[in-house]
């Protein structure tokens, strides 16, 4: 009796197994982001209620999970300014974490609507792999950093000398071509992990550390001395970062380009989530379009006509979502530099809208 | 000088057993120069380690990191609001383990023997010196006492209704689908997506999963590649041999990039649930394998026995081979069980949010930048209870049903 027992507990388990995957295909509710041949993303967004939206999850000032579990970050309040604008709640978002190989597959495959997840705008993955890059958010560049009593004022010193690198990525080939370029003979030493890599040039095993400077600037501030670390003028590569949308739909294209815009106009007129309700009413034309009280701006595009306001108010401009996750208000204290507005001296520059 | 009685001489070759601690010593590593140098050596280099650990431990280590996302390792961004489902989860938990103990030791004299209280005393100091966070500490305590009563309540029922074991095995049947509900919510709870289940609740839970799919499958797989039928014998062996011969990650991008590609628009299964059929349908192959080589090792002549006594082909399996051949199996099944429940950390890398991957978001925020050493050290912990648990209560079950004593 016992062994027939135990025939029916394997049988059992194997119902179980069964039971179980219908048990979980229906807990698995907000899991469907099928596109519907010929609708746009947006309405799909819509109707759903919630914009799911592809991050990393993993990058310090970017993206992370903060203690109460809520994620957090420059890239995710880009994901929050865009359901702001399309659903008028920040908060009704759903984060896929994504990894980057994955990233442009989940895309495409119709996984998540949007990517907001540090990628690196080229024309490779515009023509080729059938992506739409929305304006950039961030623009980075590989950088090196180096102990500051160590006497080196750029690339030319790095000759016989030890620089930290991770292995089989850009920014290893970028570090080689540059040092080719200037005919410098310096020592590669490659991690598999940037932990490692790190670790090995807080050792003193390496004159230079480099990767992209976000990254350089974050971590320099968990090192035990951070100050006496600094970061060379030289720029080796162009990082410019933003989110991305899937070919062939323009509307939802249109809309997160324009919410992405939305910010930069939106610290460029001074508003910011604070004062925005005493620019109510105001007289400048240009405010009361971009805030919809006049024209169709928002309508045209199929959102509610004052989708800035809901999201200036909820998320704030893009000078606010800098400061707050990777600028001076944060630990990392980077310098705005190009990511400032064209009016003072930087790259962000939102077209008119009128 | 000790006394030394004249019997003692007589009494033939030394009992081992009642060897004194310096007498141990001397003869396990101080046997002669060599040995004891090596001893001196491998001594000195774990004591310098330990010291260099605990200093670390001690002074250098900043531990706020673990308290202070103690719901994020557990839970991953599960709502806060809703973790009184999870507390309810662990006291059923609790409850149906503290039962099943009771009744497995209900032929043992003292069911709270020393090392048990001792074991139970340990858990208590521990949660009252390092509580995680103060009210789950004060929650904790209660579900280590409800284990200690149900202990004493299974251990009376079995006394009384000596079938009350299969009841059991159907409770924890059943807990499973309750622990999807209350995880999942539906049917009158709120539901909570999958995307929001993580940390080491969604660990255990692909893991168990996992395990409850790949056997079933492992077994039909391993009887296949034996079976007499050359079809299923060939079609076994494929998928076994393919199988075998491609990495996990590979099994796990394909469930989780490939398949949607493959799928009509609209049907698009859950996330979690891709992740976990990739993980079973990995392990099945493995376990076949296992399976298979406690097969070959029944005797023919077990199977000629059950032909005669006129026993027909599944109830042979059933009741003759197969227990055997399974008992025969259990270290490689627990092994590769044991295997399963680590490989959950690849699912980090497709993107869930299990153990290893809150791990990283954690590590990534600017509060606890650098708290690497901190936050793996603490994972490891994790995974070397579960894992050791696990190979604990395989070699329990291989006592349990050891014939040849």
């Amino acid at each position: 009796m016992r062994k027939l027992g135990l025939l029916a507990a394997a049988l059992g388990l194997t119902l179980a197994a069964c039971g179980g995957t219908t048990t979980t295909a229906t807990t698995g509710g907000e899991g469907t982001t099928a596109p519907v041949a010929g609708k746009s993303r947006l309405n799909v967004v819509k109707e759903r209620g919630k914009l799911i939206c592809g991050v990393d999850g993993g990058i310090p000032g970017f993206s992370f999970v903060d203690e109460s579990g809520k994620y957090s970050g420059l890239d995710v309040d880009v994901c929050k300014a865009v359901a702001a604008a399309v659903l008028g709640d920040p908060e009704a978002v759903e984060y896929r974490r994504l990894d980057s190989t994955e990233r442009f597959t989940a895309l495409a495959g119709g996984e998540v609507d949007m990517l907001s997840r540090n990628t690196t705008w080229t024309i490779n993955r515009d023509t080729q792999v059938g992506l739409e890059f929305a304006p950039t958010t961030f623009y980075d560049g590989q950088g090196m950093m180096v102990r500051k009593n160590s006497g080196i004022d750029g690339l030319e010193d790095f000759e016989g000398k030890a620089v930290c690198v991770e292995t089989g990525t850009t920014t290893e080939l970028n570090l080689t071509d540059q040092m080719r370029k200037l005919g410098v003979n310096f020592e590669p030493v490659v991690f598999q992990d940037a932990d490692a890599a790190y670790a090995a040039y807080d050792e003193g095993r390496c004159e230079g550390m480099t990767s992209d400077k976000s990254q350089l600037v974050a971590r320099r501030s968990t090192l035990p001395n951070p100050d006496d670390h600094i970061l060379l003028e030289v720029t080796m590569s162009k990082e410019p970062l933003g989110p991305v949308t899937v070919n062939n739909d323009s509307a939802w294209y249109d809309v997160v380009k324009w919410v992405t815009f939305g910010l930069f106009q939106a610290e460029e007129f001074g508003i910011t989530s604070a004062n925005i309700d005493t620019f109510k009413g105001s007289n400048d034309p240009n405010i009361a379009r971009f805030l919809g009280e006049e024209g169709t701006l928002g309508t045209d595009m199929g959102l509610n006509n004052d989708f800035m306001y809901a999201v200036v108010k909820n998320v704030g401009n893009y000078g606010e979502i800098y400061d707050r996750n990777v600028g001076a208000d944060s630990q990392f204290k980077l310098e705005r530099g190009q990511n400032a507005l064209w009016t003072d001296g930087g790259l962000m520059y939102a077209p008119p809208f009128r | 000088m000790t006394p030394v009685t004249p019997n003692s001489f007589a009494s033939g070759p030394p009992a081992l057993i009642g060897l004194g601690p310096i007498a141990w010593a001397k003869k396990n590593l101080f046997s002669d120069w060599f040995n004891s140098l090596l001893t001196l050596i491998i001594v000195a280099i774990f004591s310098w380690g330990l010291w260099r650990l605990g200093s670390w431990a001690l002074t250098m280590a900043q531990w706020p990191v673990i308290p202070n996302n103690f719901g994020l390792f557990m839970t991953g961004t599960y709502p806060p609001a809703l973790y009184a489902r999870i507390w309810v989860l662990l006291a059923i938990i609790c409850a149906l383990a503290g039962l099943s103990w009771g009744v497995l030791a209900r032929n043992v004299s003292i069911l709270f023997s020393r090392n048990v209280r001792l074991g139970l005393a340990a858990i208590g100091a521990f949660i009252v010196l390092f509580p995680p966070t103060r009210p789950s500490a004060l929650k904790l305590l209660p579900l280590v006492a409800l284990v200690a009563a149900m202990a004493a309540v299974g251990r009376q029922g079995g006394r009384r209704f000596p079938g009350v074991g299969k009841w059991i095995s159907l409770a924890w049947f059943l807990s499973y689908f309750v622990a999807l509900w209350l995880i999942g919510g539906g049917l009158g709870l709120t539901r909570v997506s999958t995307n929001d289940w993580g940390g080491l609740l969604l660990t255990l839970l692909a893991a168990i999963s996992g395990i409850a799919l790949c056997f079933p499958l492992g077994l039909l797989l391993a009887l296949g590649r034996r079976s007499a039928l050359p079809v299923v014998r060939w079609l076994s062996t494929a998928y076994i041999e393919v199988v075998r011969g491609v990495p996990l990650v590979a099994f796990l991008f394909m469930g989780q990039v490939m398949i949607p590609l493959f799928l009509p628009v609209g049907s698009r299964p859950d996330r979690v649930l891709r992740a976990v059929i990739a993980l079973a349908l990995f392990s099945a192959a493995y376990l076949a394998e296992n399976v298979r080589a406690g097969l070959q090792a029944v005797p023919r002549g077990q199977r000629e026995a059950a032909m005669s006594l006129g026993l027909n082909t599944p109830l042979t399996l059933g009741l003759i081979v197969l227990p055997q051949a399974l008992k025969i199996a259990i270290p490689a099944i627990v092994g590769q069980f044991i295997s399963l429940f680590q490989d959950t950390t690849l699912l980090s890398i497709v993107g869930l949010a299990e153990l290893l991957g809150i791990g990283r978001s954690v590590l990534a925020n600017p509060a606890y930048l650098g708290r690497y050493a901190e936050v793996y050290l603490f994972l490891a912990v994790i995974y070397w209870v579960f894992c050791y648990a696990m190979a604990l209560g395989s070699r329990k079950l291989e006592e349990k049903l050891n014939t040849e004593r």
